[in-house]
């Protein structure tokens, strides 16, 4: 179990050490996501009593195709420059490199999202800063990298790699987006949090029954 | 040390490998020849269990690769053609992450020790891709060494270098060799193959064609050998 978490964690550490000199993940899903919103607020022409529902679908389209770009990166790299193998090599169970590449998507979405989700504040003129409203976008991006690791490391063996991830990944993300957006647009519209327990609840299953799954497949996933 | 017993892979319609079976005794060096698509670099990715066979076994250390690949997996020091390292990482960076992986407690000391015998203590702290070819090369064989296996399976390791780094090279790797490691290596260069080696097999159309001790060869009867070889494995 040591040796496990010990090679997740260097993974983990590793993707986040060389993204932190290159900046080669964040900053394309960073401007994707800004570009987004930009366009959606021109495009839009939003009534303060209709932009409350609006506002978590567009955060959602943003942080749903920002986070596919990341997502694909993180494992073209590897792929790329050979270092896959490198990690496959080791004598630990291949879970370990799911953990540690999910763990360094969700901290690339997350960081994208603190610069996001304050442009959207002053863009759209709502306060999203509620605690449950992050909650929300909390295990809603939990539940991308959980999957769209898995996904990602599928697609990378593909020809048409780039295409293949949003094709696999969308339609499996469906019940998050749906509970992420039509949760926190309840929660910004003056709901209670026991109003959206049900959408939470589901996100959680969401999260826990597709962390147990990668866990059990990602072993054939990176087989060749 | 290793054990390889009729193994045969198959991509879709196209056979590799056609019933591949050899010994390699601890301790003993055994360069593999061949043309290109002879299957060199397939036998060497099983061995290294990022391939599983679609017959046949394979056992390392006693421990077979296929049902147990973890432990086979501790055993093996794997140079390949791509040098699997982080560009934008230093080299000591690279080996911390790698000794990690291998779960090696306080690594520093043996990284130290690793970056000196490839003589890059120098440059720990530069970012690999600020590295020429061969200074690569040499940290590759580093991480390839860094916990200690008992079996090298080196793929074309001197690829693109030059003659002084590939002459480096082969110094370093004769340094390994003499430190008793089993050592599997393909290469294209016969006369690498005479100097370096206790024996030397030439695989051809997925088959071995020739497995005979270096000692009774030399670069010209080799060459003969291996022009025979090729053309009897119909490559």
């Amino acid at each position: 179990m040591k040796v496990f978490v010990q090679a997740a964690w260097a993974i983990f550490w590793k993707d986040v050490r060389a993204e932190f000199r290159t900046k080669d993940i964040i900053t394309g899903m960073l401007l994707f996501a800004l570009l987004a919103v930009l366009i959606f607020n021109f495009a839009f022409e939003l009534r303060v009593e209709n932009v409350r529902q609006v506002l978590p679908g567009v955060l959602w389209v943003a942080i749903a195709f920002a986070s596919i770009l990341g997502l694909n990166r993180s494992f073209v790299l590897e792929q790329d420059r050979g270092s896959l193998e490198g990690i496959l090599l080791a004598p630990v169970d291949r879970s370990a490199l799911y953990f540690g590449k999910m763990m360094g998507n969700l901290v690339f979405m997350l960081a994208v999202e603190v610069v996001l989700l304050p442009v959207m504040v002053v863009l759209f003129n709502v306060n999203v800063f509620h605690p449950v409203v992050l909650l929300f976008v909390f295990l809603g991006t939990l539940g991308f990298a959980i999957v769209g690791t898995v996904f990602a490391a599928m697609a990378v063996n593909t020809r048409a790699r780039e295409v293949m991830l949003p094709v696999l990944l969308l339609p499996v993300m469906v019940p998050v987006l749906i509970a992420a957006v039509k949760g926190a647009a309840n929660v910004l519209d003056g709901a209670s949090l026991s109003d959206v327990t049900n959408w939470l609840k589901l996100l959680v299953v969401f999260d826990v029954i597709f962390l147990a799954v990668a866990f059990m497949t990602f072993d054939y996933v990176v087989e060749e | 040390m290793i054990q390889v017993r009729g193994l045969v892979k198959r991509f879709g319609y196209t056979v590799v490998l056609r019933g591949v079976s050899f010994d390699v005794p601890a301790g003993q060096t055994v360069v593999l020849l061949g043309p290109n698509g002879a299957g060199k670099t397939t036998l060497l990715r099983i061995l290294a269990t990022l391939l599983k066979p679609s017959a046949g076994q394979v056992f390392v250390g006693g421990h077979d690769s296929i049902h147990h690949p973890e432990e086979v997996r501790h055993l093996l020091g794997y140079v390949s053609h791509q040098p699997l390292l982080y560009p934008d990482l230093s080299a000591r960076e690279n080996l911390r992450f790698y000794a990690r992986l291998y779960g090696m407690e306080n690594p520093d000391e043996r990284i130290d020790e690793m970056l000196a015998v490839v003589g890059l203590s120098r440059r720990t702290d530069d970012l690999v891709r600020t590295f020429s070819r061969g200074m690569v090369q040499r940290l590759t064989i580093a991480r390839a060494l860094l916990h200690n296996p008992p079996v090298l399976l080196l793929d074309e390791p001197d690829t693109g270098l030059d003659p002084q780094a590939a002459a480096m090279l082969a110094h370093l790797l004769r340094e390994v060799a003499g430190a008793g490691r089993t050592i599997l290596l393909t290469t294209h260069n016969l006369a690498r193959g005479v100097d370096f080696a206790d024996r030397v097999v030439v695989l051809a159309g997925g088959r071995i064609v020739a497995d005979e001790p270096a000692h009774t060869l030399t670069s010209s009867t080799l060459a003969e050998l291996y022009a025979d070889a090729v053309t009897q494995g119909g490559a």
